[in-house]
């Protein structure tokens, strides 16, 4: 006897959220209140189970299980110092919300803190009067100097990257990560310059984030730009659950907050201040959302208007938490099941076969020591005289020959 | 003049026409980029996919379920006199293995044996035990059904057998909730939701790395055989699920390794406790320290085993209800898991320190097996009432799980796989500027064959055959997919490109024109002259 089931689905081309776009209504109004729709739902199905519900809500309220994050500063030179400042402060505070390394990728385009021109090395300072050391021992930096470049951003964004790259490399997100990504820089009106000879426009950038949803490659996107111009960079965006700020409109100049006179260059830019400043008051438990953040560095602080664009998220800003994107919040559950292992008498049956022979192990010659000590003087290889030597016997025999008459020729050669 | 004139005139013509007939395909062909031919009709017939699912059910009636007439007029393939069912005395388990090493089952395939209503060997409420391997028992009177032909026995067993086929191979729920990314939400339960957050998805190898944290090495001195352990607990159910994924495993002992929080005394159970909210903080600064092999992008799980330190012990957890638990251990989605072993009773006050203290692996891998099996997808199925579910013990999962388990791998494997081809097909059309190479189109074409044998074995129910070529069609089309060189050239808007091509080709086409124009107008009068001759 055979039993038959048939399944049947459809893999539509559109992605799903077409259906939530209602065009008769604003999209806004359409999707909070089938938001808030879901929420009274689970509301009633849990209702009865008291115990299960405040749990099940807690575990319901977003759907990510991992956060990832990507911070980019796309230019160089020591003057635009306050962009490395911008990026390591908000690696700073990702990491102490609670993002390890391995989830976060940092590409700094420039080295501040060994430059040449640092009065400080090894420091990078976000404050002036040197405050605040954002740099620190344990900064981990995964794209450096000329790696920083278009190319390898969106590599690392849509994940096609070589099969050598190392995993700290990689934007290894799958589809219940929430992914915060920071760009900072010089940009214009629909691009953002990298390394001060190539830029990206946001029709690329669209393209990059379309092609991650595709894959799944993330369950939601917070987007955040500092840069000039920089509303312009999210336009494009078509792809669902994207929140994008920015931290001016389009026609708009981004300011510089502060110059340290001791360094000699503005420190922060405007906006990542008072980002920074509005997260020194966020903890991993803090239930400040997003409404909140969208009232940062109002057009008094930041003499720009920042922006901010929510129509492709699905959830109501007020309800997703700061550290939804900023901090990692596990989702935890407790063990309520065992199995019993514990069979007295059974010895622990080695599986695999015959257990392999000890070789003794070693550590290999660190510095070829026998060739230090008994160094024999290296034989200098001979090489034909230089410019110089050349010059100056040139110019000693032209003076002899001068003085003393060319017939003394004979009496040389 | 008139010789020079035409030879001008001939040699205008000539590089005109060399510009358009040469220069213009040679542009044109020189700037296109090279892509490779795909099966765009197969990969659309991709997007509409149906799967149909098919699972080998064999039923067994034993002696005494059927009347005589239904014996005589039910075809029967194999007549085996079997003398286990007779015997009282006989457990349940001995039952299931003795029935075991009757019938050869193959991977996804079910036995049910009937056995009369009054049979002993199940307890008085139960009707349905499910074994370890994929047989399940079944009690019911089947003697009593009116009409003795096969279709009315098997109509009157049909909604049974219905629910054992579900509990042990799959049902609606379990395939849409491997179906989730690609379907619309709500249809799939919360339950299946939690489900589907908690295991990992499917990938190709996974990596198991098992940690001991000591954050007190002057006065616990831990001793673990984990080696062992794993050999006994661990590596049997890895090994059963070869076919699904490759597994690396190692282990690590990290000392002064903190948990991130503060536990709080409680003088009533004379005791620290971790309270569940502050749980989810325990994690982070620990991962930090935890390190991964850098080698692969494979997902990571990671098992933990903290044992507190002097100044905190015990340690207990203590969940919503503010109730013990009695593992002491708990669990992250796509993460995994955290025990806390406490070893206060193993030394008096004033023992020398450091203590030597071996670890009861047993126990610990008990706990660590239970959460890998809810990493690697095998759900804490709810047996429907009136079912008894055997537990799966040392051997780590039963094989009618591991069915489970391929079934939805090898629908969530197709679903992914043909998702991942549609919508690079899709990429490809919309942006004209992609370089499509000969090895890209060679791993589309034999990510779509196989595509396409997996449902072919899957409409055939060989299980095991289709959870390979779903595999082979997965790393395909991820290969495909993420291939390095699908990088989209630099977008050109179109006031650029008329930037770059028009100080190249204006100054030459200029005077081609101009020349061609000044031929024609001589043509023309030309013509009007001899006309005008004429008359």
């Amino acid at each position: 006897m055979l039993a038959l089931l048939y399944i049947y689905f459809f893999c539509s081309e559109k992605p799903f959220y077409d259906d939530v776009r209602v065009p008769s209504v604003p999209s806004c109004l359409c999707i909070s209140s089938s938001v808030a729709l879901d929420f009274v739902l689970i509301g009633r199905t849990s209702a009865f189970l008291l115990l299960h519900q405040a749990r099940a809500e807690r575990f319901f309220r977003s759907d990510h299980t991992n956060n990832w994050a990507v911070l980019v500063c796309t230019s160089r030179f020591w003057f635009n110092y306050r962009h490395v400042a911008n990026t390591l402060s908000v690696y700073r505070s990702v990491k102490r919300l609670g993002i390890p390394d391995s989830h976060i990728v940092l590409m700094l385009a420039d080295d501040m803190a060994c430059n040449h021109r640092n009065p400080k090395p090894a420091t990078v300072f976000s404050h002036k009067n040197m405050e605040l050391n954002v740099y620190g021992d344990d900064v981990e930096v995964d794209y450096r100097g000329y790696e920083v470049t278009v190319e390898n951003f969106l590599r690392v964004l849509t994940g096609r990257l070589p099969p050598s790259t190392p995993r700290s490399k990689r934007l290894l997100s799958d589809d219940h990560s929430n992914i915060l990504i920071y760009l900072t820089g010089h940009g214009g009106n629909g691009f953002l310059k990298f390394q001060d000879s190539e830029e990206i426009s946001n029709v690329e950038l669209a393209d990059a984030f379309e092609q991650m949803w595709q894959k799944r490659r993330y369950n939601e996107l917070l987007f955040i730009i500092d840069t000039c111009q920089g509303a312009s960079m999210y336009e494009r965006f078509y792809s669902p659950n994207l929140m994008a700020l920015a931290s001016s409109q389009v026609g708009e100049d981004s300011l510089s907050h502060q110059p340290d006179l001791a360094i000699g260059v503005h420190l922060m830019d405007r906006y990542t201040f008072y980002l920074l400043e509005f997260l020194e008051d966020i903890h991993p438990a803090s239930q400040a959302n997003m409404n909140d953040l969208f009232k940062v560095c109002p057009k008094s602080q930041c003499v720009s208007t920042p922006g901010h664009r929510t129509d492709l998220f699905q959830r109501d800003p007020g309800s997703v938490l700061i550290t939804d994107f900023f901090g990692s919040v596990r989702k935890v559950e407790i063990t309520m099941e065992t199995i019993n292992l514990t069979v007295p008498g059974i010895p622990l049956e080695r599986f695999g076969g015959e257990p392999h022979t000890e070789t003794a192990l070693a550590y290999v010659d660190q510095l070829p020591v026998a060739q230090i000590i008994h160094q024999k003087p290296k034989q200098k290889d001979w090489h034909p005289p230089d410019g110089f030597i050349l010059g100056l016997w040139t110019l000693i025999l032209l003076v002899f020959f001068r003085t003393y008459g060319i017939k003394h020729l004979k009496h040389i050669f | 003049t008139t010789v020079t004139g035409t030879r001008g005139r001939s040699a205008a013509v000539a590089i005109a026409a060399l510009v358009i007939a040469a220069g213009i395909p040679l542009w044109w062909k020189t700037t296109e980029t090279y892509r490779a031919w795909l099966p765009a009709a197969r990969i659309s017939e991709l997007e509409a996919l149906q799967l149909e699912l098919r699972v080998e059910v064999e039923v067994v009636f034993a002696r005494g379920t059927l009347s005589p007439e239904q014996q005589k007029k039910v075809p029967a393939s194999r007549i085996t006199y079997e003398s286990c069912c007779k015997s009282k005395s006989l457990c349940l388990v001995e039952a299931d293995h003795a029935l075991h090493t009757l019938t050869e089952t193959s991977c996804g395939s079910v036995v049910i044996y009937i056995i009369p209503e009054a049979s002993a060997l199940l307890p008085q409420d139960m009707r349905v035990y499910v074994g370890r391997s994929r047989t399940a028992l079944l009690r019911s009177q089947v003697a009593s059904v009116v009409g003795a032909g096969l279709p009315e026995v098997l109509a009157a067993l049909d909604p049974q057998m219905e629910q054992v086929l579900q509990t042990m191979s799959f049902n609606h729920q379990d395939v849409t909730a491997a179906l989730t990314d690609r379907l619309r939400p709500g249809l799939s339960t919360r339950d299946s939701l939690a489900d589907s957050m908690r295991a990992f998805k499917s990938s190709p190898g996974y990596e198991i790395t098992f940690s001991l944290l000591n954050p007190d090495p002057k006065h616990h001195q831990l001793h673990w055989d984990v080696e062992a352990a794993l050999d006994a607990y661990i590596y049997p159910l890895l090994h059963k699920m070869a076919p699904v994924a490759n597994f690396s495993v190692d282990s690590q002992i990290l000392y002064y390794a903190v948990l991130g929080v503060n536990p709080r005394y409680d003088a009533s159970a004379s005791a620290y406790t971790l309270s569940a909210d502050s749980l989810a903080h325990v994690i982070n600064p620990v991962e930090a320290r935890l390190g991964s092999n850098a080698a692969s992008s494979n997902p990571v799980l990671n098992f933990l085993l903290y044992v507190p330190d002097s100044l905190h012990s015990p340690l207990i957890i203590r969940n919503d209800q503010k109730q013990e638990v009695a593992s002491n251990a708990f669990h992250s989605p796509r993460w995994g898991g955290i025990m806390v072993y406490n070893v206060d009773g193993a030394y008096g006050n004033d023992t020398q320190f450091p203590v030597d203290i071996a670890i009861d692996m047993s126990r610990v891998m008990g706990v660590f097996l239970s959460q890998l099996r809810l990493m690697l997808g095998f759900q804490q199925t709810g047996a429907p009432p009136g079912f008894v579910l055997e537990a799966a013990g040392r051997e780590g999962v039963a094989e009618w799980e591991l069915d489970r388990l391929l079934w939805s791998r090898s629908v969530e494997n197709v679903a992914t796989a043909s998702a991942s081809i549609t919508s690079l097909a899709q990429l490809l059309d919309q942006i004209a500027n992609i370089v499509i190479n000969d090895n890209i189109a060679q791993q589309v074409a034999s990510a779509v064959t196989a595509l396409q044998a997996a449902v072919a074995e899957l409409e055939a129910g060989n299980l095991a055959l289709a959870l390979e070529h779903s595999r082979e069609a997965i790393s395909a089309s991820e290969r495909a997919f993420f291939d390095p060189s699908l990088l989209h050239l630099l977008y050109f808007p179109d006031d650029q490109k008329f930037a770059i091509y028009i100080p190249l080709f204006l100054p030459m086409c200029v005077p081609i024109l101009l020349s061609l124009l000044k031929i024609f107008r001589e043509v023309q009068q030309h013509r009007a002259e001899k006309r005008a001759k004429r008359d």
